[in-house]
């Protein structure tokens, strides 16, 4: 047993964080210090952006009373997002964020489903940078929409100081109001999305590549993939759903943030 | 006692800097997941108490069930961070 255990550690290599480095493709370009250049996870945001497209266009192209699958499908997610997070979030005065709402929850849900579908097996997602500028562009949104609404020193007055608190309270409230507001929340909205993502391909990869090694060590060790490989298929179908709840809840949170930045003091 | 030393002994002998690396990156995780683990818990316990008393309002207390979910996962998924970090 103990030798059969030397030869797992000795011949299985285990998924690192540097499986999710990518090299260039073809020359880089250096702007000031940082160097673009075009690797597999931008062609593969290339590929989410086709996507999007591309199900939008054929979707709604020709929209009709009577809608065919495809169509009754995007309608589905799109009153989706209105009704549940809209709606039910900000309210009816919420319905020009739909918009950027609904391309928040398609675009995230399209890039993590990349995660399962054969060939690809890689989200963008699950790189910090991508969600870091969809968290910055919900940031920038919520914090233009209080600014708007109540001024610079009023919006500023209501996030540091919350209404209905015993005065000596506000001693310690108001720098955690303050920084859980503005520093905290675009940092936990890109950590939650790529953490997820990360996660589940370590998991995937952990599970597979396991199954694989386990059935080409032989015999005595073979028998554990018979229960290997169909947990790797089920933990398939929960990152499925891991990535559709990843963009409902990054969605549902913008909308929340965006519905505490609108609200009016009581 | 020292029978329990006996037992550890090897295996304490065998410790290198990146073994203790490993326990640790173990630890942090297990740990920061303790706490996140109690919350959802809690948080969907009392959630299906409530859709299940009020199922008029089940559809707003889901709602805000997932921004809790949201919230309280990011605590564990900063210890799953930290052990790729340390």
């Amino acid at each position: 047993m103990n030798q059969a255990l030397g030869l797992v550690a000795a011949t299985f290599e285990k998924p690192t964080t540097k499986d999710f480095i990518f090299g260039c493709w073809g020359p880089s370009v250096r702007i000031g210090g940082i160097s673009f250049c075009m690797n597999f996870i931008f062609f593969m945001l290339l590929l989410v952006v086709a996507a999007f497209l591309l199900s939008f266009f054929v979707a709604f192209r020709k929209p009709k009373i009577v809608p065919g699958k495809f169509q009754a499908l995007m309608e589905l997610g799109l009153e989706f997002v209105k009704e549940q997070i809209v709606v039910q979030m900000i309210g009816p005065a919420g319905l020009p964020f739909f918009v950027l709402l609904s391309t928040f929850f398609f675009f995230i849900f399209y890039s993590n489903i990349l995660e399962v579908i054969p060939g690809v097996n890689f989200s963008p997602s699950s790189r910090i940078a991508f969600p870091l500028v969809l968290a910055v562009i919900s940031w920038v949104t919520y914090n233009t929409v209080g600014i708007r609404k109540h001024g610079f020193g009023g919006y500023l007055k209501m996030v540091c100081f919350p209404p209905g608190a015993p005065l000596a309270l506000y001693v310690i409230l108001t720098p955690i109001e303050f920084i859980s507001t503005i520093v905290i929340r675009p940092i936990t909205l890109s950590v939650r999305l790529f953490a997820n993502l990360l996660a589940g391909h370590f998991l995937l990869s952990v599970f597979f590549l396991g199954t694989v090694f386990f059935i080409q060590s032989g015999f005595p060790l073979a028998l554990v993939s018979i229960a290997s490989f169909p947990l790797a298929v089920v933990l398939v179908g929960f990152e499925i759903f891991v990535a559709a709840l990843q963009a409902f809840i990054f969605t549902i949170l913008s909308a929340s943030y965006i519905a505490g930045a609108m609200a009016t003091e009581h | 006692m020292t029978a329990l030393v006996h037992l550890f002994a090897p295996i304490l002998a065998a410790l290198t800097d990146a073994g203790f690396q490993t326990i640790g990156k173990g630890l942090v995780y297990g740990l920061a997941a303790i706490g996140p683990g109690i919350g959802i818990g809690v948080l969907m316990g009392k959630s299906v108490e409530a859709m299940a008393r009020q199922p008029e309002y089940a559809g707003q207390v889901r709602s805000i069930m997932f921004i809790g979910i949201g919230l309280i996962e990011a605590l564990a998924l900063f210890g799953l961070m930290l052990s790729f970090i340390i």
